[in-house]
């Protein structure tokens, strides 16, 4: 496999959110508007690329058998670091996500792509892997947070689209828009797979 | 009054998995029977309890005496992984039988972010232990009852003539939006 196909694969082809259905509950539960499930997505791919190196660098001094909580041990380093950075740097985006900064350690992505790749790959392989499926995971966020924001509060990026109009459809920033809302892009992305596959 | 507001409020209010998105993966994906959904309540009610009073331990008796509170998450999922691993050990020499029911909903509980939700959340809501401890037996109880009515609904769901593309987790996902609409009927009543 060519190390583009590496890095595309997680796009479409093997998206994180709407494929493969990892990592749900950050993806539900930040998306109210597009900068915060882009803030996570980013975050998530900071912890996925630094755990993945660090993974592949060490996967011959690991023994096989202590090696899941050996890797919990490297994520959970990896969120802390998000986390006292992002609030110091970005207090409030810090506060918007609130408790999912660090629920990032139980991230089902995080964890099995440690396990089903870099324990596995070299560490070129497992830095391209990370990145692609990171802004996969960054791209599922900020396009669910985008539907939700634009039906939301008809904005975008926190720009209005029509002047003057504000208050939206509310359903959508709220819960239950969550979960339609993907329901619908799960649609979206298996037609789009179907169709460059 | 004041349990009574945390019971009302886990369990109805701000309902674990339908207002605030924790433990959706084993929402989506032991919830095909209800069967199965029963067992993983009953694993979720056991694991959440225990790692809440640990984990509640952990931070007032070592993280804050030591000034190392910046070390919760890594010693949360630690002190959480761990305390599962030895639940099954334990369990399978003590209560087979509960064993044989719980036992393959155990080690998918290390990587539902419920318990460590809850067990994080005990903290920021600044909790007594037995408060956090009512508060993680509701939230397992507000877990239970969004897993089996769900179930419930998918159950009947795979015998209606749904179109090609909504069938499977696209359809799963619009009915637990329905699901969550109808919860919001509670909002406010705490």
């Amino acid at each position: 496999m060519s190390q583009w196909k590496n890095f595309t694969k997680g796009l479409i082809k093997d998206n994180p959110v709407y494929i493969l259905l990892l990592g749900l509950c950050p993806a539900l539960g930040v998306t109210t508007s597009a900068f915060n499930g882009l803030g996570m997505g980013l975050a998530t791919t900071f912890v996925l690329l630094g755990s993945n190196i660090v993974v592949s660098l060490i996967k011959n001094l690991i023994p096989d058998k202590v090696r899941i909580p050996s890797f919990i041990v490297i994520i959970a380093s990896f969120v802390t670091i998000v986390q006292l950075t992002m609030e110091a740097y970005m207090p409030d985006l810090f506060d918007s996500l609130g408790l999912f900064i660090p629920l990032i350690v139980v991230n089902c992505l995080v964890m099995g792509r440690a396990e089903a790749f870099a324990s596995k790959k070299d560490t070129l392989s497992s830095m391209i892997d990370a990145l692609g499926m990171g802004l996969g995971f960054a791209l599922a966020l900020t396009m669910l947070g985008g539907l939700r924001e634009i039906l939301g509060a008809y904005s975008i990026f926190g720009i209005q689209l029509i002047p003057g109009v504000s208050d939206g459809m509310l359903v959508f920033v709220l819960a239950p828009g969550a979960f339609i809302g993907m329901g619908y892009l799960i649609i979206l992305f298996n037609y789009l797979k179907k169709k460059t596959a | 009054m004041e349990y009574f507001a945390i019971v009302i409020g886990a369990i109805f209010v701000n309902n674990i998995v339908l207002a605030q998105f924790l433990g959706i993966c084993p929402y989506m994906g032991v919830s095909a029977k209800v069967s199965t959904s029963v067992g993983m309540s009953g694993a979720v009610l056991f694991v959440m309890t225990l790692a809440t009073i640990v984990t509640f331990l952990i931070y007032n008796y070592v993280l804050v005496p030591f000034n190392v509170t910046y070390l919760q998450t890594i010693s949360y999922i630690l002190v959480i992984s761990s305390l599962v691993q030895m639940v099954e050990i334990m369990l399978k020499k003590v209560s087979p039988e509960l064993y044989q029911a719980l036992g393959i909903f155990l080690p998918l509980i290390t990587t539902n972010c419920a318990i460590m939700g809850v067990a994080l959340l005990t903290v920021q809501n600044e909790f007594t232990l037995l408060q956090g401890v009512v508060f993680a037996i509701s939230h397992a109880a507000g877990f239970a009852l969004a897993i089996i009515l769900f179930a419930g609904i998918r159950e009947h769901m795979d015998l209606m003539d749904l179109p090609k593309a909504m069938r499977g987790a696209p359809a799963a996902l619009v009915v637990a939006g329905i699901l969550a609409l109808a919860f919001m009927g509670f909002a406010g009543l705490v």
